[in-house]
């Protein structure tokens, strides 16, 4: 690897911060099994529980509302589980999309916002769940999800929040929000990969899908992932200042490119561009070379080259779709890393329009 | 003495619960570090250096763990635990063939997440065989043959028990499954890395392995999925289609690659390690019948991992005694069960009375106990037993030759 390299995939994951990192290497270093009666598992049991608080407070939960997962996958698929008629929005994370095969999807509007007349229509058919993110994982846009909370209500509908992307960006609380399940994922944030959360609103079903010994009371059993826990904690309460928009704003003045969802509210940190007539993949591999990583998507679809389907959702063009990347920051990113990648994204830019442009002369 | 006993610290009790859960490595968590630092990358990133470097890391740590039990790395997926495995390859393959077979054996000692699996099973309309063991833990082959009908579609049955520690024979298991025509899961967390396990010679189709009973990390796991014949499964968790479309969600890198971490060195050292166990192991048994009578180890000794001993102290209360022994950290029975006061399930599968059963102990020993721990725990285990024992009216009868059992105790 280069011995400058500036990371921009934050959305895929996110490097793990140092508090996280010396909080497990404690923890590991210590053992137990939390379940264990004796003195090396009460140790490990203490961990826990404080790990539980810290994740609860970063969105305004109860300790007990906490139910740790193995990630935000295993989160989301927790909260459709055993649900029968689910709603979900059209640009949901393939975790969701695919948990509930015959679920409905609600349309998105240009600006990939969910739309809310579509969602009131369709809540007349009473679903038992609606399923709406936070924050989508390619474009950053920001659901309305007061709105969504109210109509679901309204119809008698539980609602489950993929707050995945949105946690420890800004803020996200559980009970102001209102809705009955939010998914959360440690590695997205400064934590460990391998673990997640489900926020389960004190009072709301759930059906555990994990058979086995009675961890997390019941609702999902297996030894605890200890350190991984415990480096969630950690990254949770460092994240919880959220993340500022100034390094996206600077970034997205220095690329002539159109933002996609530009005109909805957005994450802070996300950007979804496009360099006309420059296709996504040899710009992921031209940035790569310049020191540059960035993704042509979302990671887990990343290998297969097919078009977003989050951006097909908002209607864009396939062409222009084909053309567009995802930028995204995080808790270590600085102002150096947003210069190098408009000097690296322009340069390409120019290469690749000059040459465009001799082949059209010589056509 | 080895070179890790100095990772106990004096205030510390002396663990010997290595069942429940074990240290991890200070090698395994040297070989993770990277990968929580720099090499941070998402292993299914194809865009950047740092999502290949990951995948790498990955990849190996597959490559590892398909080596200590001689199969393909393809077969290998991780999963992030032992009970996602034992759930996902006892539901996975059983709904994926449910049009066609409907029929499970299991037995009555299992993991519990397999056994409330099988639970779960019979209440979608499966057919579940619970066979017993004998009274050294073992299953009886005869009676698992016949226990196999043409509806049968796995076999679960784990290769070494929690509590009791007792190794059952897995290829001729393996060799009446294929017989048979039905698939074999065995439950492998207590056995991979501690016995010589190898899926082809034994026949298995499904083995479940964790990370954190082999002094690596908790949060990961495997389930071994034998591709020829081709097992196929329903998966439990959807999403981005990650291993194989059957286990989605980002792969947990540092957790994968201290489990193959975890698994070479446990390959490397297995039969050094086994002999110095089995030392211990007979020392503090030893230790033990020099000191007190009536005491019984549950399990056979000699189909058993030389890491666990499984004891009863007849006539003393065994939560008393855990509340004795403050300077040992053992347990009363397994870890996930180990909060409630129910006389272990696995020894009354043995035909252990509900008296005896209230007084066992399991003693774990593992890589980092060292002879003096095994001395010194002797002398707490007899020091409290003597006490307890020395306040029982039970022992005080026994002493006198009553026998217990014919007294015919009042109501109250």
């Amino acid at each position: 690897m280069a011995a400058a390299y500036t990371y921009l995939d934050h959305n895929a994951t996110s490097p793990l911060r140092p508090v996280a990192l010396d909080a497990m290497v404690e923890a590991l270093q210590a053992g137990g099994n939390p379940s264990s009666v004796h003195r090396t598992g009460r140790a490990a049991r203490g961990r826990l529980d404080k790990a539980r608080k810290q994740v609860a407070g970063l969105v305004g939960a109860l300790p007990a509302e906490v139910v740790f997962t193995s990630g935000g996958t295993e989160a989301n698929n927790m909260a459709l589980h055993g649900h029968e008629r689910v709603l979900v929005s059209a640009i949901e994370h393939e975790s969701v999309l695919k948990a509930v095969p015959a679920a409905q999807c609600i349309p998105v509007d240009r600006n990939g916002v969910i739309d809310l007349a579509a969602l009131e229509r369709m809540l007349a058919d009473k679903p038992a769940l609606v399923s709406v993110m936070f924050a989508n994982n390619e474009t950053g846009v920001i659901q309305p999800m007061a709105e969504v909370v109210r109509l679901a209500r309204a119809a008698g509908a539980l609602v489950h929040c993929d707050a995945v992307q949105a946690a420890g960006k800004v803020p996200v609380d559980l009970h102001g929000l209102g809705v009955d399940y939010l998914s959360l994922s440690a590695h997205k944030l400064g934590g460990p990969t391998g673990i997640g959360a489900l926020i389960v609103r004190s009072g709301a079903p759930l059906t555990a899908d994990r058979l086995g010994g009675g961890q997390e009371s019941w609702r999902r059993a297996g030894t605890e992932n200890v350190a991984g826990i415990v480096g969630f904690g950690a990254a949770a309460e460092a994240s919880r200042g959220g993340l500022a928009p100034a390094l996206r704003d600077r970034l997205e003045a220095g690329l002539a490119g159109k933002v996609h969802g530009a005109a909805a509210p957005r994450l802070p940190n996300t950007s979804c561009i496009s360099m006309p007539g420059v296709k996504a993949e040899t710009q992921v591999m031209a940035l790569d070379l310049a020191g540059v990583g960035v993704s042509a998507g979302s990671a887990c679809s990343s290998g297969k080259v097919s078009r977003s389907a989050v951006l097909a959702a908002m209607g864009t063009d396939p062409v222009e779709a084909e053309t567009a990347i995802r930028i995204s920051c995080g808790w270590n990113t600085v102002f150096e890393d947003i210069e190098r990648l408009i000097a690296a994204w322009q340069g390409l830019y120019i290469r690749v329009t000059h040459s465009d442009l001799s082949a059209a002369r010589a056509a | 003495m080895n070179a890790f006993s100095q990772i106990r610290r004096n205030d510390q009790p002396i663990y010997l619960d290595y069942q429940a859960t074990t240290p991890m490595d200070p090698r395994v968590l040297e070989a993770m570090m990277p990968y929580f630092t720099h090499k941070f990358g998402n292993p299914h990133s194809r865009s950047h250096s740092y999502g290949w470097e990951a995948e790498e890391g990955v990849e190996k740590a597959r490559g590892q763990l398909a080596k200590l039990i001689g199969a393909d790395d393809k077969e290998v997926i991780f999963t992030s635990g032992a009970t996602e495995s034992n759930n996902l390859a006892i539901r996975g393959v059983a709904e994926f063939y449910k049009d066609r077979k409907n029929h499970v054996v299991t037995t009555v000692t299992e993991h519990k997440c397999v056994l409330d699996t099988c639970r779960h099973l019979e209440q979608s309309g499966f057919e579940v065989t619970y066979l017993p063991v004998q009274q050294n833990g073992l299953i009886d082959l005869e009676v698992l043959r016949n226990a196999i009908t043409d509806k049968t579609v796995v076999v679960s049955i784990m290769a070494v028990n929690n509590e009791i520690g007792v190794i059952q024979p897995l290829a001729e298991i393996g060799k009446i499954c294929r017989e048979k025509k039905t698939f074999f899961h065995t439950d492998a967390a207590q056995a991979a890395g501690k016995i010589a396990l190898d899926v082809e010679a034994m026949n298995i189709d499904l083995m479940s392995i964790s990370g954190h009973k082999i002094y690596g990390p908790k949060g990961i796991g495997a389930l071994y999925v034998r591709r020829k014949p081709r097992v196929r499964l329903v998966p439990l968790i959807v999403g981005g289609g990650q291993e194989r479309g059957f286990r989605s969600g980002t792969l947990p890198t540092p957790l994968c690659v201290g489990l193959g971490e975890a698994a070479e060195i446990c390959m490397k050292e297995m039969d050094v390690e086994a002999t110095r166990l089995k030392k211990l192991q007979d020392r503090m048994l030893k230790g033990l019948n020099d000191k007190l009578t009536d005491i019984i180890v549950n399990g056979d000794l000699d189909h058993r991992i030389p890491g666990n001993l499984n004891i009863s102290f007849a006539y003393v209360e065994g939560e008393s005694l855990m509340m004795g022994i403050k300077g040992l950290s053992v347990s009363s029975g397994s870890a996930c069960t180990s909060a409630s006061l129910e006389p272990s399930y696995v020894l009354r599968a043995l035909g252990v009375e509900e008296e005896m059963a209230h007084t066992s102990l399991r003693i774990g020993l593992g890589r980092f106990t060292t002879e003096q721990e095994v001395d010194m725990a002797v002398d707490e285990l007899v020091r409290h037993v003597n006490k307890l024992r020395a306040m029982s009216p039970l022992w005080e009868m026994a002493q006198e030759g009553i026998d217990i059992k014919s007294i015919e105790w009042a109501a109250h």
